[in-house]
């Protein structure tokens, strides 16, 4: 034996199998009940728009990368997953080309003007869903089911009217594409807490604080947790590792924050939805909780 | 929820059962002896032999007036073949003396084998802390430190409780489970002269759980001892690290920049333990010691007793040599061990374990951006935040390493072990240390 060909390393010698690729991987495979339930609820047109929100943000990221000159990451599955959790939070008649605008904005504004994956501060894909709801406001509130056109539960539900909780669960309702089935979310969900990708302090703080607050002002508590994109947004956007919180309070701190503003938002805001814009304004208080929730760490006493 | 249930740290697959039931062996065969003259943590010491000096077995070899030091001894009798720099396996250069012994065979008995078990209350702690200093006893669970300092318990300092470390949660590592099996009533004797010397009224002896033939033995040995305890840990990497430990113990913490002493605790490895009962009741100097040497990069994994100064290349023919082509050769246990750059480095009083690995078991990767999963902040036993520590370490951000407390890390690895992206996170808040140590120094 030559000692030449001696690998020399600093400890440790052994790693964990996980990977970044994996972690991806696995929320992307999350996230296939859901867009099954789309394909069947909302039709074949679903497909299409997953498909090509992915295809744009794999794109996007490639060409983003090639024109600086930096080394291509596309295959870090990061681009695949921004591209499908968009899909999911957009209405079934949204044209392509919308869908293809927002995925250009998400990949490009929500994540590669920053450096690349890691180094975003705000979710890429409600970057990018925000921003089509900004331009084409009337597209992104045109919920549709089988051509006709519908009011969501949520909206239904500032007129009074109420929705039956097992259609709520089960997702026979209007909205975007992912965000309907309760029942198929919670199950991908599930999956990753075993998997142990999922911060639960997160969606656990913010359905909590939702439900103990909508109780308080006497809303239905169960109806604000199943409607709208309550579910999708808490333990699939709210939950995004790279802009939330990394300390196990300032976990808390998000989700509860999280939770309060989706509340406000939707009973005295302007618009009937409020996940999307609890999440991106959560998102920028991060650095300034992580450097405050730092753990007191074993030893330090006085 | 997973994550509730978890406790911190990490768990790699122990790979224990390589080596678990391997009776402990001497060396057969030994070559010439390569001893360090500095295999502790303290003053050098000055060698007391020249070369061509003739040396008897156990005789010292190298010694120091100051306090904190350990004295080396001979193994073998033999002669002294010259005083050179030699490696060692912490990577740095030493000078070492190099004997050639007159035998080939080790034994690791004295020539008369005599044993002296007086009883407890006619010896006096003075007594016992000078055997242990004479023979050169220095922390042999890897951090070598003179164990006779750590006995010498400053006046102000109240200690109710001796920890003996048998937790050993080095995946691979098994000499602490071979020893406590094998050699129950000498560690129990070690830790009563320990307790002695310092006075100590309480002894616990930690075990993890995923010894349980270790446990039963010490178990039945301490039945009849009211102010001794086994006590049971569950197996986790760095159950073993000594703040750690305190704290699974005791719930105390151990202040940073402290010693257990603040916390009224000592604790010693049961090897240490093992070594001082011989110090003590054989006058055996630390000349030997057992260590595991396992992989999958072995031929035998065993469990050996080896002269202080073999060769690692010595301990790898003995254990039936390499198996399939070799990528590293780590000192120690694969978390907290140091990779070898050459195998004549010696065996010291601090090697626990010769690891070998395969080529295909050593990953070359080049990481990914961090994605802040925050799994390093989950397992980091001292609740640090190992991310940012990494990213100050990298940008030299003194003032940042210093509010992230980043001389609270114990180096422990599992921060690095855990990350997905495969950064590098330890060794880059060990340069951290460095960078605000040199900062310090500098004001």
């Amino acid at each position: 034996m030559n000692s030449d060909e001696l690998v020399v390393s600093s400890s440790p010698h052994v790693r964990d199998k996980e990977t970044v690729l994996g972690i991806m991987w696995k929320v992307v495979l999350a996230l296939i009940p859901a867009t099954i339930w789309a394909t069947y609820f909302f039709g074949l047109r679903s497909l299409s728009i997953v498909a090509v929100s992915i295809l744009v943000c794999v794109l996007s990221e490639y060409a983003f990368q090639k024109i600086r000159g930096i080394k291509i990451t596309i295959s870090d599955g990061s681009a695949v997953l921004t591209g499908l959790l968009l899909a999911l939070t957009l209405p079934p008649a949204v044209p392509l080309w919308v869908v293809a605008v927002g995925a250009l904005v998400s990949i490009t504004f929500g994540k590669q003007v920053f450096g690349g994956l890691g180094s975003n501060p705000f979710n890429p894909a409600l970057v990018g869903r925000a921003f089509i709801t900004a331009a084409y406001p009337v597209i992104m509130t045109t919920w549709t089911i089988d051509g006709q056109t519908m009011a969501t539960p949520l909206a239904q539900y500032a007129d009074g009217i109420t929705t039956d909780y097992w259609r709520l669960f089960l997702g026979t309702i209007p909205g975007s594409l992912g965000e309907t089935s309760a029942l198929f979310l919670l199950v991908g969900a599930a999956y990753l807490i075993y998997s142990g990708i999922l911060n639960w302090r997160i969606p656990v703080g913010m359905i909590a604080t939702v439900l103990i607050f909508t109780g308080i002002i006497g809303h239905d508590p169960l109806f604000h947790l199943l409607a709208g994109s309550m579910i999708l947004g808490a333990f699939y956007m709210a939950t995004d590792m790279v802009t939330t919180p990394v300390t196990p309070l300032g976990r808390w701190i998000f989700g509860i924050g999280a939770g309060i503003l989706v509340v406000l938002i939707r009973v005295w805001g302007g618009y009937e939805e409020g996940v999307m814009y609890a999440i991106l304004l959560m998102n920028m208080t991060v650095p300034l909780v992580d450097r405050y929730t730092r753990p007191k760490s074993l030893g330090e006493v006085e | 929820m997973v994550e509730i249930f978890a406790s911190k740290g990490v768990h790699p697959p122990e790979n224990k059962d390589l080596s678990s039931d391997k009776e402990l062996r001497p060396l057969s065969g030994i070559s010439e002896l390569r001893i360090p003259i500095q295999q502790h943590i303290g003053a050098p010491l000055e060698p007391t032999v020249e070369r061509g000096d003739k040396v008897e077995r156990w005789e010292k070899i190298a010694d120091s007036e100051a306090f904190v030091s350990a004295p080396i001894h001979s193994p073998v009798s033999g002669e002294v073949k010259g005083i050179e720099k030699i490696s060692v396996p912490a990577g740095d250069r030493v000078e070492a003396i190099i004997i050639s012994p007159d035998e080939d065979e080790y034994s690791e008995d004295g020539e008369d084998n005599k044993v002296t078990e007086r009883s407890l209350q006619s010896i006096s702690p003075d007594e016992i802390r000078n055997a242990v200093r004479e023979a050169g006893i220095a922390g042999m669970g890897g951090a070598m430190f003179p164990t006779h300092v750590k006995l010498s318990v400053p006046e102000d300092k109240n200690i109710d409780h001796f920890i003996l470390n048998g937790a050993e949660c080095e995946p691979y590592l098994t000499v602490d489970h071979r020893l406590m099996v094998e050699k129950t009533e000498k560690i129990l004797r070690g830790l009563k002269l320990l307790m002695k010397a310092t006075g100590v009224e309480d002894g616990i002896i930690a075990i993890e759980e995923n010894k349980p033939d270790a446990i039963d033995k010490m178990k039945k040995m301490v039945e009849n001892e009211d102010n001794i305890e086994v006590e049971v840990l569950p197996s986790r990497y760095p159950q073993g690290g000594e703040t750690v430990l305190i704290k699974s113990l005791l719930d105390r913490e151990v202040p940073v920049g402290g010693l257990p002493l603040d916390v009224g605790v000592i604790v010693n490895n049961v090897a240490t333990a093992a070594a001082v009962a011989d110090a003590v009741d054989r006058g055996k100097p630390l000349v030997d010691r057992p260590l595991t040497i396992s992989g999958q990069g072995i031929s035998e994994p065993g469990n050996y007793i080896v002269p202080i100064g073999t060769p690692i290349e010595r301990v790898i023919e003995a254990a039936g040599g390499f198996s399939g082509e070799i990528g590293k050769v780590v000192a120690g246990g694969p978390m907290l061990g140091k990779a070898q750059a050459s195998l004549s480095a010696p065996v010291v009083k601090g090697t626990s374990g010769i690891l070998i690995m395969r080529k295909e078991e050593v990953e070359k990767f080049e990481p990914d951006p961090c994605i802040k999963c925050a799994r390093c902040v989950d397992v980091c036993p001292v609740d640090l935040v190992p991310l940012n520590l990494e990213k100050y370490a990298r940008g030299k951000k003194v003032e940042k390493l210093e509010e992230y407390k980043v001389e609270n890390c114990i180096e422990c690895g599992s921060c690095s072990y855990i990350c997905p992206a495969q950064r590098p996170l330890v060794h880059y808040i060990r340069l951290g240390k460095i960078h605000l140590n040199e900062q310090q120094q500098s004001e």
